[in-house]
């Protein structure tokens, strides 16, 4: 029996991630992504956007968004590999890989949204 | 309606075959005979040498699961005429050892069952002229739907994650296992934390579903064991912010 | 966990077939779940574009307008019309699928249905889609 005592840790990042990417993502997503680019609606101008994101709040909540999502993926993205593709073998460099890209990616993200803003 | 239809049934005889060979039956169709009467009409009348399991005819024993047409069902409780005009594909179970014909070698399984101490557990008995443990309705309900479950292992033979690793624990055993820690007069659920909560138990799983898709008593060991991995993260998180087991 | 299977004389060659590399292709349910799964990829490349676009409000008027300029070009909103479609299917099975069965949430003592906890979902993610729009449309 392998003990792995981060394992319930990361379930409880992937499920965090889960809700919130999925209460949050098709709303920003549907808007930035399809809606203004198409034109069917017209973007808000940028003093707007530089309000709602200059209250701190705004920033904290979507730097949550931003690290949770990205450890959803990872959790997600690994047991897909791991099961999809059969790549048992290659484990550790798939969680290494998973893992590390969501921690990096975290800290590109509250560099953006925390430090450079 | 026509009268009869045609079963293509999987054989496997290890002392001649080196792999599984389809053989066809046709069989008279009548309305209340299930794909368990077609085998039983092929045992007694076309060729006694095909092997399966069975016994209750009645849903309750779990022993005829075999996989018809892609599903895993129990042939007992699944009819012929659905299945019309045919031909119906009968083969063993998946994800288990084909012993022969549609018999598996459902070892693993019973290996795997005791480890989650499927039973209730008294930190202290009491003695019976003390006696019994009473329970409320309410504290029945808790469990009642995991206590369904009939050790038929179509839950196994559905789940890719065992398919792919018979390390697996499995979606029966985790669902027992949740049977007894929600039961009011059980007190074991520590004990059997260990197991369930191994790579190999609850964190194998990745919630496919299937094994409730399945189940033939609506058991849902998918949500037993994804309800599990939450208790399982609270008490890592209990234990991890108090140290001490305060 | 499991003793390893023991070949003996009454049962001379077990079979067991080996599970092929594309065994999510045999059935519908299995596709939906690795589609399910890879929606996390489409998660992450969602993360990425919002970054980039608070990277670009950040920098000003004049980036923020190049920022509007390249996610209209074809193939960003392809890409991003891709994206949409597979976050869809993730917010559709974790709200209504998933979580319902996974979540034993009790009301006055009760368990709670699925279907029940399902509306709550559908609530509280029509309540978030909303506020997002207020914010970001004014």
């Amino acid at each position: 029996m392998a003990r792995r005592p981060v394992e319930p840790f990361l379930w409880l990042l992937f499920s965090a991630g889960g809700v919130l990417s999925a209460l949050l993502i098709p709303a920003l997503l549907f808007l930035f992504g399809v809606a203004f680019p198409l034109g069917w609606m017209s973007p808000p101008d940028h003093g707007r956007l530089t309000a709602v994101l200059g209250h701190p709040v705004t920033r904290v909540v979507l730097l949550g968004l931003c690290v949770l999502a990205l450890f959803h993926w990872a959790h997600r993205f690994r047991y897909a590999l791991h099961h999809g593709l059969q790549l048992r073998h290659l484990e550790r460099a798939i969680s290494l890989a998973c893992y590390g890209g969501a921690l990096a990616g975290s800290a590109v993200a509250g560099y953006l949204l925390l430090s450079a803003w | 309606m026509a009268d009869h239809i045609t079963l293509r049934v999987t054989r496997y005889r290890p002392e001649s075959d080196t792999e599984p060979v389809a053989q066809e039956y046709e069989i008279p169709l009548r309305k209340e005979w299930s794909v368990l009467d077609g085998l039983n009409h092929i045992k007694d009348h076309l060729d006694g040498t095909l092997s399966y399991r069975w016994s209750c005819r009645m849903g309750v024993c779990g022993s005829c699961g075999m996989t018809v047409n892609s599903e895993p069902k129990l042939t007992c409780a699944t009819f012929l005429e659905d299945y019309a005009p045919g031909p119906v594909r009968v083969e063993p179970l998946s994800n288990f050892p084909v012993v022969r014909d549609l018999v598996v070698d459902i070892g693993d399984f019973m290996r795997k069952l005791p480890q989650v101490r499927p039973w209730l557990i008294r930190s202290e008995q009491e003695p019976p002229a003390e006696g019994e443990y009473p329970q409320l309705p309410a504290e029945r309900a808790e469990y009642e739907q995991f206590s369904m479950c009939i050790n038929c292992m179509l839950c196994y033979a559905a789940c890719p994650v065992y398919g792919l690793d018979q390390e697996f624990l499995g979606p029966a055993a985790i669902a027992l296992a949740q049977r007894y820690n929600l039961d009011s007069r059980d007190q074991g659920a520590s004990e059997r934390m260990d197991v369930l909560s191994a790579a190999e138990g609850i964190w194998a799983c990745t919630f496919v579903g299937e094994c409730s898709a399945v189940c033939p008593k609506d058991v849902d060991p998918a949500g037993a064991i994804q309800r599990y991995k939450f208790t399982a993260a609270m008490e890592s998180l209990r234990s991890f912010l108090l140290p001490r087991g305060a | 966990m499991s003793e390893k299977v023991h070949y003996t004389r009454f049962h001379p060659r077990w079979y067991r077939p080996r599970v092929p590399v594309f065994w999510w292709l045999r059935r519908r349910s299995y596709l939906l779940f690795v589609l399910r799964e890879l929606s996390s990829v489409w998660v992450a490349w969602s993360v990425v574009f919002l970054l980039l676009l608070v990277n670009a409000v950040a920098q000003g008027p004049e980036r923020y307008g190049r920022f509007l300029a390249w996610s209209a070009a074809p193939g960003m909103v392809l890409l991003n019309v891709v994206a949409l479609c597979f976050v869809l299917l993730h917010a559709v099975t974790w709200l209504f699928t998933l979580s319902p069965h996974a979540m034993a949430v009790r009301l006055r003592g009760r368990r709670l249905p699925p279907a029940v906890i399902g509306v709550g979902n559908l609530v509280a993610w029509m309540l978030a889609s909303a506020l997002v729009a207020l914010l970001v449309l004014g």
